[in-house]
């Protein structure tokens, strides 16, 4: 059964009593979409980031980059950096601290951007997300495509020779900081109430700060399903499977925005008829490939690294887009 | 003791550079709070996050916490440790 059900009910009997409105309205078809799937995310979001603040407890990012020192993983470790991509919470204003500190840790290049490139593409609050709009089995796939693009670009550029194009001034920081320990340590010792509650302020808080977000994206979502009439899009991208994924990346590296925003717009597109890569791409792209982030990653690389890893997370991003309207979806 | 917000110049550094001012004054602390954006001190406390907490030099909280009441806390316990 449905779990999600009673949720279902409620929106309906908010939507048809409370509110009033006759079925089958434009507006009451989108105030029921808006009140159901906010609910729903709301309720995957707090259980999902409640989960994931015990993982983070456990796997700090210090801990993933030790992981990855210390062995020689033969290919394995653009995996497992992938793998850690989408478990650590990605913020921008992280990303640089982290590639410097992998660097430092004697990671190679590569595999410290495939970290880099799967960190934004799947976190946990755009799991949750999918799950609640898509489902386990196409969140699972998403996962796995956004690991993949991880993996394979961070091997790409791995092999592309690139490990002198960092900023000379960072490049000093890395060689001097190589077989320095880190000096600083978090008291470890909680019992096991108050680590509870620490985990739940913690999921609650990320909740919190992005919930405004998952509004925003749903009710704009709620629209395209109460208005844009059924299959509005096929009309338009007839044949659109092939020309439509790259056209999609393209026009979303402009956009910047936060996943849990776009995918329940990417979900509303998808049920008038645009087809699924072409969506995943548009929203991979708007989050994975933006120009506030070029910025902020333009003062660690230099420009040959920067287009480089842009190029080939583009690339990565089109061919998973060409990849699920081919083969998975059809 | 030297007080000291370390960010990569992102909104969210920015915002716990402000909420750190703010926990100082309602701590009725004189300490002015260093607010920097060199990279290199992050690193080389060994830190992959950012925006930093630091005091005299280490880093006491990593990330943002959207709380001056969270702030404030972490701030007097390390000054009793100085």
């Amino acid at each position: 059964m449905d779990p999600f059900l009673p949720v279902q009910k409620l929106a309906d009997y908010l939507t048809y009593s409370v509110f009033n409105l006759a079925p089958k309205t434009h507006l009451s078809l989108a105030l029921n979409f808006f009140i159901y799937d906010s609910i729903k995310i709301f309720i995957l979001l707090l259980v999902i980031n409640y989960l994931m603040a015990i993982i983070r407890y456990y796997i700090p990012t210090e801990k993933i980059r030790d992981f990855l020192t210390k062995r020689q993983w033969l290919g394995f470790d653009y995996f497992l950096a992938s793998a850690f991509g989408v478990i650590t919470p990605f913020c921008s204003c992280s990303s640089i601290p982290l590639f410097i500190g992998f660097l430092s840790a004697g990671i190679p290049l590569g595999v410290t951007l495939a970290f880099l490139i799967t960190s934004p593409l799947v976190n946990e609050a755009s799991i949750a997300i999918f799950i609640g709009l898509f489902g386990l089995k196409i969140t699972l796939m998403y996962v796995l495509a956004g690991v993949f693009i991880g993996m394979v670009g961070g091997f790409v550029l791995g092999k592309m020779g690139l490990e002198e194009e960092i900023d000379e001034a960072l490049k000093k920081v890395i060689k001097s900081a190589k077989n320095k320990k880190t000096n600083y340590s978090f008291e470890k010792k909680q019992s096991f109430f108050s680590l509870l509650k620490k985990f739940w302020d913690e999921g609650w808080d990320l909740t919190k700060k992005i919930f405004v977000y998952v509004l925003i994206g749903v009710g704009v979502g709620a629209l395209i399903h109460g208005f844009v009439p059924m299959g509005f899009f096929e009309k338009y991208l007839k044949n659109g499977s092939f020309w439509s994924v790259p056209l999609a990346t393209i026009l979303a590296v402009p956009l910047y925005s936060n996943a849990v925003g776009v995918i329940p717009i990417m979900q509303a597109l998808v049920s008038k008829g645009v087809p699924f890569g072409t969506a995943l791409s548009f929203m991979m792209a708007t989050v994975g490939l933006s120009l506030p982030e070029a910025l902020i990653l333009k003062r660690a690389m230099k420009t040959k690294l920067l287009v480089s890893f842009f190029t080939v997370v583009t690339l990565g991003i089109i061919l998973i887009g060409w990849f699920f309207n081919f083969f998975l979806l059809t | 003791m030297k007080i000291a917000v370390l960010g990569s110049g992102c909104a969210t550094c920015k915002a716990l550079y402000e909420l750190t001012k703010k926990a100082v004054v309602e701590l009725g602390l004189k300490n002015e709070v260093e607010y920097i954006t060199d990279i290199s001190k992050i690193i080389e406390m060994g830190v992959m996050q950012s925006p930093v907490l630091a005091i005299n030099g280490k880093a006491v909280m990593v990330g943002f916490i959207p709380d001056v009441e969270k702030i404030k806390e972490i701030i007097k316990k390390n000054l009793t440790n100085v």
